[in-house]
């Protein structure tokens, strides 16, 4: 295929060089043993890709979400799963942004150098779902510390993580004049809490993907961990919130081009009725189809970037990106697998594990309903429905 | 000591190569390049001379059009000192051809005055196989080609070569030009910082006529043609029928 370079070429060559020492059959096998890729996340810790975000004076790299949306997009792209650790990325923003001096200090030279992890963020419950500023959750002040209740789902790394950005409401929604007033962020030290007040249940499921149901019973956590103002968590976790819709529109621009590759590669070389499948237009076309429009949500993946590095407002890109990108790539893993026919649906293609994991990215980290009503209401201005 | 190492700019091997319709030569229009493989394998074994202690500095060099500079990047970002860019050609199709690369590397040894110049043994565009061998010749300098070992001890150094028969272990005279080959070593790919830190690392910019030499080529292509297709195969059911086929064309 024609190449382009760009600006991040650099990036990607490293990426790509590290990603190599872990073909496609180490992934499948984690995959099967619904397992952890411990050593890929500990080559890429190791190598400094994991601190990116982290400014030079912490000891990482300084970099921006363009850079750290191409080191996951390629990771992606070489037949990976950025899910194992994009949470790092996500939240690292919302610590480098909001957090204290003291609090920079203390975490972020630790997390560049690989000892400790910060790949958690809790936010999503299960009797409220989408609908945020209702989060159940309370985190009450007693004396110098927070006491946590509530209960959270779909929590992911959680077990292979130090640390999570937890959101929970410090004020009650009666209390409060705007309903996002009231929420508060607190870094929750993982394996302490799970020594007394957090409870951690595995949820088992489609994706391999390691995610689960929280439990909090008086989990008391000590006020220097609450990150920024108290009240105004909504507004940070935000921050987390973009960076995470921005990165995974990344990775699923990282898959579209894993699935056309795969695809086109498959098609020119399999022969039915003596050519090529790949010579029929009904197979070319859906192929092409979601090649376009995998390089059109890449289009709206660099804005959403270009915003969010320059800190202006990115809400509504970050969306589109993510929106346009997930669709994009369950397209051409669509394409994909119809194509491999049969052969698809073999493990050892890597076609239906890739097809599993890029159609998450239609429900989390945000459903592609939520994204329209929110351009509908919010950028249309259409009345509200909620 | 100093070790110089010349590295290309080449088509990335994993990019299928494409004839130019004209049959001048392979399209390199907006294909993926790379560093040259055996000159990755070079700066690996210059780093790994200076962690050693037997090297106090890695120079780069490259010769070719601007856009060297990125494998310039790489040989830093792995962790070469510093880099020379010299340009000799606008086109990304002009290959400067290996003599005209010899006299030029052989200005920048004059400047330098390195101990070792450690250049891959070919490149795998065109595999010559004969810059390193050109470049001894000129300097008049010892050399030690295809290198799978290399042992450098005061003023001497051991080359083992991968010739036809096995290996080969040679001593040369110090300064000395050596081509690597594949065994080698396996070069380390760029971490994160590193790729950052290159970015700072000195690059010096020249040109072919900073050294005087004309890189006009001196070879002509006549054509350039892809290889002849691979006849599809066939599956066989058992072992008889394999001898079977095999014995109707003629093989055993
Ligand atoms: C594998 C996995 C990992 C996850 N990891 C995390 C994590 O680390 N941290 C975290 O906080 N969360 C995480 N989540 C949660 C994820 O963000 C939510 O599942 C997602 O936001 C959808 O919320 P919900 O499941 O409550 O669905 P609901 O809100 O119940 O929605 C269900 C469906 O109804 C539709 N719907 C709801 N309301 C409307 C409406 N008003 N109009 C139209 N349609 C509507 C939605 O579009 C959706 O299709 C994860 C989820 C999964 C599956």
């Amino acid at each position: 295929m024609k190449h382009l370079s760009d600006n991040y070429q650099d990036i990607r060559d490293g990426v790509r060089a590290l990603c190599a020492q872990f073909p496609a059959e180490y992934h499948r096998n984690v995959d099967e043993e619904k397992a952890y890729p411990e050593d890929f996340v500990d080559a890429l810790t190791r190598e400094g890709w994991m601190a990116a975000l982290i400014p030079q004076d912490y000891g990482g790299s300084g970099l921006g979400l363009a850079e750290a949306s191409v080191i996951m997009e390629e990771i992606n792209r070489a037949g990976g799963n950025s899910g194992a650790c994009h949470g790092q990325m996500y939240n690292m923003t919302t610590l480098v942004r909001h957090g204290s001096e003291a609090q920079r200090e203390a975490y972020l030279p630790k997390i560049a150098a690989g000892e400790l992890r910060l790949q958690s963020m809790g936010v999503t419950e299960p009797t409220t779902g989408t609908d945020t500023t209702k989060i159940k959750t309370t985190a009450v002040k007693q004396g110098d510390r927070y006491v946590i209740n509530g209960q959270k789902v779909w929590i992911s790394r959680v077990q292979h993580s130090d640390f999570m950005i937890l959101l929970a409401r410090t004020t009650p929604l009666a209390e409060v004049s705007k309903k996002s007033e009231g929420l508060s962020i607190f870094l929750v030290d993982i394996k302490e809490a799970m020594k007394d007040g957090m409870a951690v249940k595995p949820i088992d499921n489609m994706v391999n993907h390691e995610t689960n149901e929280l439990f909090f019973d008086n989990l008391e956590i000590p006020e220097d961990n609450l990150i920024g103002e108290e009240g105004k968590g909504f507004k940070y976790i935000l921050t987390g919130l973009n960076a995470e819709r921005t990165l995974i529109a990344a990775e699923c621009i990282g898959d579209g081009y894993w699935f056309t590759d795969k695809v086109t590669a498959y098609v020119s070389d399999r022969q039915v009725f003596g050519r090529p499948i790949g010579q029929n237009q009904g197979v070319q076309f859906p192929i092409a189809e979601a090649f376009i429009e995998v390089e059109a949500a890449n289009l709206m993946r660099w804005k959403a970037c270009g915003l969010y590095d320059a800190g202006q407002p990115c809400g509504a890109e970050a969306n589109m990106a993510k929106y346009l990108a997930a669709k994009a790539s369950w397209e051409a893993a669509n394409a994909c697998l119809q194509f491999h026919g049969g052969f698809g649906f073999a493990n050892e293609y890597d076609v239906e594990r890739k097809f599993r994991e890029t159609r998450l990215y239609q429900v989390a980290p945000i459903s592609t309903n939520l994204i329209l009503s929110y351009v509908a209401e919010h950028i249309l201005g259409l009345p509200r429905s909620f | 000591m100093k070790v110089l190492v010349p590295v290309k700019r080449v088509i990335d091997y994993n990019v299928k190569v494409r004839v130019k319709a004209d049959g001048s030569g392979v399209d390199l229009a907006n294909v993926k390049m790379s560093m040259n493989p055996f000159d990755e394998i070079a700066v690996e074994e210059a780093i790994r001379l200076k962690e050693a202690g037997k090297a106090d500095e890695v120079v780069a060099v490259s010769i070719g059009v601007k856009q060297a500079q990125e494998t310039l990047r790489t040989a830093l970002a792995m962790g070469a000192d510093r880099a020379i860019l010299v340009i000799a050609a606008e086109d990304v199709h002009t290959d400067v051809e290996p003599l005209a690369v010899a006299k030029i590397i052989k200005g920048i040894v004059d400047e330098e005055q390195p101990g070792l110049v450690l250049c891959g043994k070919q490149a795998i565009d065109n595999d010559m196989n004969a810059t390193g061998q050109m470049l001894a010749a000129l300097l008049g300098w010892s050399q030690g080609t295809f290198a799978s070992e290399v042992d450098i001890e005061g003023d001497t150094a051991k080359v083992t070569r991968e010739v036809d028969g096995g290996l080969q272990t040679i001593s040369v005279k110090m300064p000395t030009v050596v081509t690597v080959d594949l065994r080698l070593n396996e070069p380390r790919y760029a971490s994160l910082p590193n790729i950052m830190k290159a970015k700072k690392k000195p690059l010096d910019e020249k040109t072919a006529a900073d050294y005087g030499v004309d890189v006009t080529p001196r070879l002509e292509v006549v054509s350039t043609v892809e290889p002849a297709a691979r006849a599809a195969g066939e599956i066989v059911g058992s072992v008889d029928e394999l001898v079977t086929k095999l014995k109707e064309a003629g093989a055993i």
